[in-house]
């Protein structure tokens, strides 16, 4: 760059101002951060004036939610920690969003991957650790991808609306999570929080070297990035947009639209299901009923925050998991309710909806010619 | 900004801080010495598990020298660590409750571990040789009150039968519905209790429906295990049952129908541990009792209940707050016509063979599976 700023005259001929292709080229890209960061701050300052409304300061809250989310290097990991989960929740509803379909079970798929990982780690304790986690992760995303291609499944063979079916299946999942933990998969030893037995110290995947953020959070940017490939630089992804474009006219150039359903929805589900391996292996160690915790539901909203794009998920979900981070500080400085922490979610997500009218719609984004 | 625009206003209200904060310069060394955390897994105002916490954190409020920072609806997940550890860093917090059972393992346990320093009491937990010294947990034998309670049930019920809205089918619900049950056949021996289990500690849908289903049933006074009895205590009011509180003090959510209550007395303990240890004292690691040690009481009589019971529960309660009382006195028959404490056998309340409770005592209604 420094010879751009020594040379003005190359310098004026390469600033976005002045050449039309530059917006013709990066317009639509600025657009895509430029909106959604627009809305991010109107919704800041609306829920500014919401708390002002209860007599806090909202210059306060804004430095409390800087602190809490990314002011010191504790509150950065505690930002990523709770931003691990949500990448591979919001995967299993952005991935058949390329195919225009809305799956919202993605608590579902994680709680039956949880499950799967479990049972195949507690059947096998003469492997080594590295055998047991190779297996944990295989059996995860198998039980989390079968389950959302039930409902991939439903639509595309018996015409069930996935929307209403994958919701439906979350509570299925959490009926038999809550069945074999109370029941046949119990530790006689949980008294009074039935749980399965323990996978084991050894069995347990830790933390990256130097942080207390735990290797989920590199599960997820790897299966987003993959993602982000498999849509848009593969022709596999090439077509699932297609057919998300239009079905028939999918169907009429000969695509295997069931094959594409079938396949989107099962490495959505294994991504959830993925999660909720990581939940057992990093974080609980066993299964039980603390794993309903809302990531699959969470998920959703940062798969629509990110307008699906599997690459937009990872900045999403550390900007969700900071919130949830800075939510206990505002509680405890601040005395707000953790409702507030909903409500700036919901601010949030009604003004990146809204913000969809603005595309192509900003004027000095267009370019001249 | 125009500096003429700093006006004397400005520089008034500069220098009035200035004062004050030289006035008060010395005060915050001197005081908030010890900062306490309390963690709580619902909302605070719940009129229940949580709120008795709550109303215990209050009571520390108004003690010189500390300083209390709380926090409300924090998941069973990796999420209380981070909490926990947020409380630490940020607000200097060196004296932790997390009040939610499922906060104990693992994750109270690993923090208790990274910060050998500092001390966590945890409720309800059952704290072993294997666990960290500087942590501990505490819990009361709050079925010596649901005993009273069900006395009190026995004689204003005018059917002969009792209800009892549940959570899970765990050893401390069923102890509490056993106990209710003695208690109620020790006033009308005749008397049953029919119990409905909701599956989880917060259902409010499935606790207005078993609610309303007792009632239906003839059953004329009604009490629970759950997180918020509030749902139960209303819809029964307003059915024109009696009812039995829990947790904490309902009657204000029905003045009239309000018999008597088991509640915790957090605001007694946490004070008493807090003395304690600035007496330099060691608060046991795994700390327990009831009426005696003052960890629960009774709600105070409402009007309806008669003076013939009144003199009954006092007798009874005077008896456990001697402790020359045992609840858990055989024989004891379960609800299939087997013996579970046989005649001679007492079991008092640090029985161990108490906490693993898998019966429902004769006189109950209902099944543990």
């Amino acid at each position: 760059m420094t010879t751009e700023a020594a040379d003005p005259v190359e310098a004026v001929a390469v600033s976005p101002a002045a050449d039309p292709g530059f917006l013709q080229r990066y317009g639509t890209t600025i657009e895509y951060i430029l909106i959604p960061g627009a809305a991010l701050v109107g919704a800041l300052a609306v829920f500014g004036i919401f708390v002002a409304l209860f007599g806090k300061n909202p210059l306060d809250l804004y430095f409390y939610m800087y602190q809490g989310a990314f002011g010191t290097w504790f509150s950065w990991q505690n930002t990523l920690t709770r931003a691990a989960p949500l990448i591979l929740t919001a995967l299993c509803t952005a991935l058949p969003a390329q195919l225009g379909m809305v799956i919202i079970g993605g608590e579902g798929a994680l709680l039956i991957g949880a499950l799967s990982a479990t049972s195949i780690a507690l059947a096998m304790p003469w492997a080594s650790p590295l055998v047991v986690q190779i297996a944990m992760v295989c059996a995860g995303v198998v039980g989390g991808g079968l389950w959302i291609t039930l409902a991939g499944a439903l639509r595309q063979y018996r015409g069930v609306n996935e929307t209403i079916s994958s919701l439906l299946l979350v509570y299925i999942g959490l009926a038999i999570l809550n069945h074999l933990v109370e029941g046949a998969m119990r530790d006689p030893s949980s008294l009074n929080k039935p749980s399965t037995r323990e996978i084991g110290a050894a069995n347990m995947i830790g933390s990256i070297p130097g942080t207390d953020v735990h290797w989920g959070l590199v599960f997820g940017m790897v299966a987003a990035l993959a993602s982000y490939i498999l849509i848009y630089h593969t022709v596999f992804g090439f077509a699932a947009r297609v057919a998300g474009g239009n079905i028939r006219a999918a169907r009429i150039v000969g695509l295997g639209v069931g094959k594409l359903i079938m396949t989107i929805c099962f490495l959505a589900g294994g991504a959830a299901g993925l999660a909720g391996m990581i939940e057992v292996a990093a974080v609980q160690g066993r299964t039980n009923a603390n794993l309903a915790a809302g990531y699959g539901f969470t998920g959703i909203l940062v798969a629509f925050l990110a307008r699906q794009n599997p690459l937009a998920i990872i900045p999403v979900a550390i900007l969700l998991g900071g919130i949830s981070a800075s939510g206990g500080l505002l509680q405890r400085r601040l005395g707000l309710p953790d409702a507030s922490v909903l409500v700036l979610q919901g601010i949030i997500f009604v003004f990146v909806l809204a913000s969809d009218a603005l595309y192509g719609r900003v004027g000095f984004l267009k370019g001249k010619s | 900004m125009d500096l003429g625009k700093i006006s004397r206003r400005h520089l008034l209200q500069g220098s009035a801080a200035l004062t004050l904060g030289s006035a008060l310069g010395v005060r915050p060394a001197a005081a908030a010495n010890t900062t306490i955390g309390f963690i709580y897994v619902g909302s605070r105002d719940d009129y229940g598990y949580n709120q008795a916490h709550a109303q215990g954190a209050a009571a520390l409020k108004k003690m010189p020298g500390l300083k209390v920072v709380e926090e409300e609806k924090v998941p069973e997940t990796d999420a209380v660590e981070k909490t926990i550890e947020s409380m630490i860093n940020l607000d200097g917090a060196s004296l932790l409750f997390p009040t939610s059972f499922g906060y104990y393992n693992p994750h109270m346990i690993k923090m208790a571990k990274k910060f050998p320093k500092l001390r966590f009491e945890h409720c309800g937990g059952l704290w072993s040789d294997k666990d960290p010294t500087n942590a501990g947990s505490y819990f009361g034998y709050i079925d010596e009150a649901q005993y009273i309670s069900g006395i009190v049930a026995g004689y204003s019920s005018k059917t002969g039968k009792l209800g009892f809205v549940a959570a899970k089918p765990i050893p401390q619900v069923l102890r509490n519905i056993n106990a209710f049950t003695l208690g109620a056949r020790l006033a009308n021996p005749k008397a049953t209790t029919q119990v409905i289990f909701t599956g989880d500690w917060s259902m409010p849908v499935k606790e207005a429906e078993a609610t309303n289903s007792l009632i239906d049933q003839g059953v004329d006074v009604l009490t629970c295990h759950v997180d918020g009895p509030k749902t139960m205590v209303e819809n029964a009011a307003r059915r024109g049952a009696m009812v039995c509180g829990y947790h904490v003090n309902q009657s204000p959510l029905a003045p009239k129908a309000y018999l008597t209550g088991a509640e915790w007395n957090w605001e007694a303990l946490y004070p008493k541990f807090v003395k304690m240890i600035a007496a330099g004292e060691a608060i046991p690691n795994f700390y327990r009792g009831g009426l005696k040690e003052e960890i629960v009481k009774c709600s105070p009589y409402g009007e309806a209940v008669s003076a013939e019971a009144r003199k009954h529960a006092d007798d009874i309660k005077a008896k456990l707050t001697e402790g020359s009382y045992t609840i858990f006195k055989g024989p004891i028959m379960d609800n299939k016509g087997k013996a579970v404490i046989t005649a001679g056998t007492e079991r008092g309340q640090k029985d161990p063979e108490l906490e693993k409770m898998d019966y429902l005592v004769e006189g109950v209604i209902g099944a543990t599976s």
